[in-house]
């Protein structure tokens, strides 16, 4: 099987060829502004330098931060209006209300409280109100906004409103894209409704990028099927992760990691990927990268999707060197994908980590002699600098005093040579294409999500039974029977019902079929 | 009176988290609570956290709280205007005006409630709560030791419904109001235990709000000097780790308006080969090492994430977490024989006797 995996980051967009479990090839070419050309790029070099024909290729996996760089950098989003079923319950805390404010203003501020929600046991908080609605979606049409977020309490219980308000919105609004919390989330919320707020904003972005996609993918002349990596390091197909963008939002993490412990072959380490902007360090159990235990926040919202445990600090390839009276600082700012225009070695007037990394013999990049007259002290204090940077964050993720590897990988690996906080470094092969192995392996899952009687037939059975339909699931998708595991189990006593009904979910995942 | 401290919108952070330590898993996950506080605070100005002490003996405290089930809090979130309301109608039925607010439950969402009716009445609030911990019944507060009836109480919902009570024991008000609390959508806030001054200083245990903000700032402190948040946490608590280990099944039940259920563990580390289970109604109740249970409420069993320390509710446990179980001691009342009738693991329905974990304090 020939599959390509690839990265779009905010800087980089990497991609590497593999057949089967053997990287064949792996480039670097900068992201562009309207990442279609950079994706053209990279299948362009790929291909040519694994010498294989684009009509060979199986399946193109695609990771990508653009969706999570958007939100964090309030950049491409759409106006979006909250729409929350719950009165009168719920109006203590509006839509929105724990967001950071330049967000907030970024996508217009439109909250909209309308009747509706349920109890945790299925009856009624307020009926749906028709005309409210109706009068909503005027006001939402009138400000010329085409993207909504509907949450109804306890929708993750029955989603009826959800449906039902999404369908008396479309008849109103032409064009509207709506995002149902309850195809999103869990119970929570404000959680829930942040991560289908978010999700809203990003619709038309998505739209955009996942033409992007297609019409490169298209036009190097693969017509293999192509998917998109999720949170969990699982992939979805195109038409799915266009409608659900804010489902990509930790895939950089986990490709990276999944990518840094399938290169090195070590599956318990701390992680480093240091990028042109910044570093995301985290760490890995069995292979896998560690889950966050608790809310985790994206460009300032709390959500409550299950995401990678990693701490991201403003160290990167481009970051920039400023010498001062405080001594050396190093980043957060950085001059990302310009670093071709603007570092000293590509002719620029910008001093960048990845000068003093050359200056100091690290790399052989660009031009030399532009950094020659850097002083040894501002090097060796900027090399202090990084590494105490890294040490610092490598602490943090260390999960005990046992010495574990620190797998260094990305683009701006070149800053690092010699140990993190004492722990060795290992720099596997294919090291600043990490991200795109670990597109390229992601792996597929099966879902079930299902309502049982426990009275009939108890909760083992019941939980039994879903597990054996969610490995199913994962086979149907095409995953190896024998790689299967169980990712999340989850059941929700739905008390309304008779027989102790209960919803359970589970998830499985598997690594995609070799043939 | 002499302001202990002042608390700002910003402050409530640590204190919610301290919230969530004492909340024993248990008690609501305080972020709710937090913002309505910090809102609350923003709308009308800071809160006034005073000593006990300074109370005259015949002022009138009224403890607020939010009564229910935690995954309903998190999910169908406030009217907005219940708990004031609930406070003005008891004002109103007892014909005198307050004179502080306090704490029913320093554990969990309740450890942030009174902050919304201290900042909106610009009443004084105390440094102290009936509870020292969260428990998931009304009865089950020091108040009760000392003679306080919970009524007249008044319950109010998000829908506008107000209900008062008058019954003839604590345990009455907790089936009845339990049972309005679930007609009510699970949730509902309330003013009750209205209580003299005099009785107030026997009775409340004494600094939980300012133990939570030491905790929140211990954890916030540790995580930032790179030290270990959960050992941080145990030498700020007097606690000792019962378990580290990572969560293979959390079977739940909602009986009643209560989240009960049983979270298994594996253990890792210094556990390995080790199993640990922990019962819950709500809180975290009964702690077992390989079959052989080890502690029982009333002391306190909190579960705190193996490495940021962050606590970790009963609700949201699963599949996968790695964690580490503390145990610390509760306060002395809950350890008399009418403490353990109110809150020992029989009253719970569990076939075990209160064992002190750290021995009898005298």
């Amino acid at each position: 099987m020939l599959r390509i995996g690839i990265d779009v980051g905010g800087t980089n967009t990497d991609a590497v060829v593999m057949e089967g479990t053997k990287v064949i090839a792996g480039v670097k070419s900068a992201t562009t502004d309207d990442v279609m050309s950079g994706v053209v790029n990279a299948l362009r070099d790929v291909l040519a330098a694994s010498g294989i024909a684009a009509s060979a290729i199986d399946f193109v996996m695609i990771g990508t931060t653009h969706f999570t760089n958007a939100v964090v950098q309030r950049r491409n989003l759409a106006q979006t209006a909250a729409v929350r079923l719950g009165l009168p319950a719920t109006a203590s805390l509006p839509p929105m209300v724990d967001w950071p404010e330049d967000l907030k203003q970024a996508i217009g501020n439109h909250a909209y409280l309308a009747h509706g929600g349920n109890e945790f046991d299925g009856r009624v908080i307020s009926p749906l109100d028709e005309e409210e609605l109706k009068s909503i979606a005027a006001d939402i049409k009138a400000k010329g906004i085409r993207s909504v977020a509907i949450t109804s309490v306890f929708s993750p219980v029955s989603s009826d409103f959800e449906k039902k308000a999404g369908e008396i919105l479309a008849a109103e609004i032409p064009g509207v894209h709506v995002t149902l919390s309850s195809d999103i989330g869990r119970i929570g919320l404000l959680e829930r409704e942040n991560a289908a707020i978010m999700n809203a904003c990003l619709r038309d972005l998505s739209a955009h990028v996942m033409n992007a996609f297609r019409n490169a993918i298209s036009e190097a002349g693969i017509k293999g099927k192509f998917f998109l990596t999720q949170n969990d390091g699982t992939l979805m197909d195109a038409a799915f992760a266009e409608k659900f963008p804010v489902l990509t939002f930790a895939s950089g993490p986990t490709n990276s990691m999944r990518g840094a412990a399938f290169l090195s072959g070590v599956k318990d380490a701390i992680v480093v990927d240091i990028g042109g902007t910044t570093s995301d360090v985290g760490s890995l159990q069995k292979g896998f990268p560690r889950q966050a235990t608790v809310a985790v926040e994206v460009g300032g919202v709390r959500t409550n999707f299950r995401m990678p445990d990693v701490f991201s600090i403003g160290l990167g390839g481009g970051s920039l060197v400023v010498d001062g009276v405080d001594g050396v600082k190093v980043g957060p700012v950085s001059v990302g994908y310009r670093i071709k225009s603007e570092a000293l070695i590509f002719g620029g007037s910008t001093l960048t980590t990845t000068d003093t990394a050359v200056a100091r013999g690290l790399a052989e990049l660009g031009d030399k002699s532009k950094v020659a007259g850097l002083s040894p002290d501002l090097l060796a204090r900027t090399g202090a600098k990084i590494i105490a940077m890294l040490e610092d964050c490598v602490e943090r993720s260390r999960l005990s005093p046992e010495p574990l590897p620190v797998i260094v990988v990305g683009g701006g690996s070149i800053l690092v040579d010699g140990d993190i906080a004492g722990l060795e470094v290992i720099k596997p092969n294919h090291y600043g294409v990490a991200n795109a192995v670990g597109a390229a392996i992601a792996q597929v899952s099966g879902e079930i999500d299902r309502v049982y009687a426990l009275a009939e037939i108890g909760r083992e059975n019941a939980l039994e039974d879903a597990k054996a339909r969610a490995i199913d699931a994962a086979v149907q998708a095409g995953a190896a029977r024998e790689t299967i595991e169980i990712v999340d189990v989850e059941d929700v006593p739905l008390a309304y019902l008779p027989g102790n009904a209960t919803r359970v979910r589970v998830k499985a995942v598997g690594e995609l079929h070799a043939q | 009176m002499k302001t202990l401290k002042t608390i700002y919108a910003e402050d409530l952070e640590d204190i919610a988290i301290g919230g969530a330590i004492l909340g024993t898993g248990g008690g609501g996950d305080p972020y709710v609570g937090k913002l309505m506080a910090q809102q609350a605070i923003l709308k009308h100005g800071p809160v006034h956290l005073i000593s006990v002490e300074e109370l005259a003996d015949d002022a009138l405290v009224v403890p607020v709280c939010m009564m229910g089930a935690p995954t309903v809090m998190t999910e169908k979130l406030p009217q907005g205007d219940e708990l004031i309301n609930a406070f003005r109608q008891l004002e109103q039925l007892l014909g005198r005006k307050i004179d502080a607010v306090l704490c029913g439950e320093a554990g969990g969402v309740n450890s942030t409630t009174p902050f919304v009716v201290a900042a909106a009445t610009g009443l004084p609030l105390i440094d102290g709560d009936g509870m020292g911990r969260a428990y998931p019944e009304l009865q089950m507060v020091t108040f009760t030791m000392h003679g306080v009836s919970a009524t007249p109480m008044v319950l109010c919902d998000d829908k506008g419904n107000s209900l008062v009570l008058e019954t003839v024991s604590n345990q009455w008000t907790e089936r009845l109001a339990r049972a309005a609390t679930v007609e009510m959508g699970g949730s509902a806030l309330l003013a009750f235990y209205p209580m003299s001054g005099e009785v107030a200083k026997k009775a409340v245990v004494r600094g939980t709000l300012s133990l939570c903000a030491k905790l929140g700032l211990t954890l916030r402190e540790a995580r930032a000097n790179h030290g270990n948040p959960v050992d941080a946490v145990a030498e700020t608590l007097k606690a000792v780790t019962l378990f580290h280990g990572r969560v293979t099944d959390v079977d739940r039940r909602t009986v009643g308006g209560f989240a009960r259920g049983t979270a298994t563990f594996t253990g890792v580390e210094e556990f390995k080969g080790h199993s640990f289970k922990l019962d819950f109604q709500n809180e975290f109740l009964m702690a077992a090492l390989d079959g052989k249970i080890v502690c029982t409420t009333p002391d306190l069993i909190t579960l705190l994430d193996a490495e940021s320390g962050t606590p970790v509710t009963a609700d949201s446990l699963h599949y996968g977490l790695r964690l580490k179980a503390l145990a610390f001691p509760c306060n002395p009342q809950w350890q008399t024989q009418a403490g353990i009738a109110l809150v020992g693991p029989r009253y719970f329905g569990y076939d075990a006797d209160y064992v002190p974990y750290f021995g009898a304090v005298d």
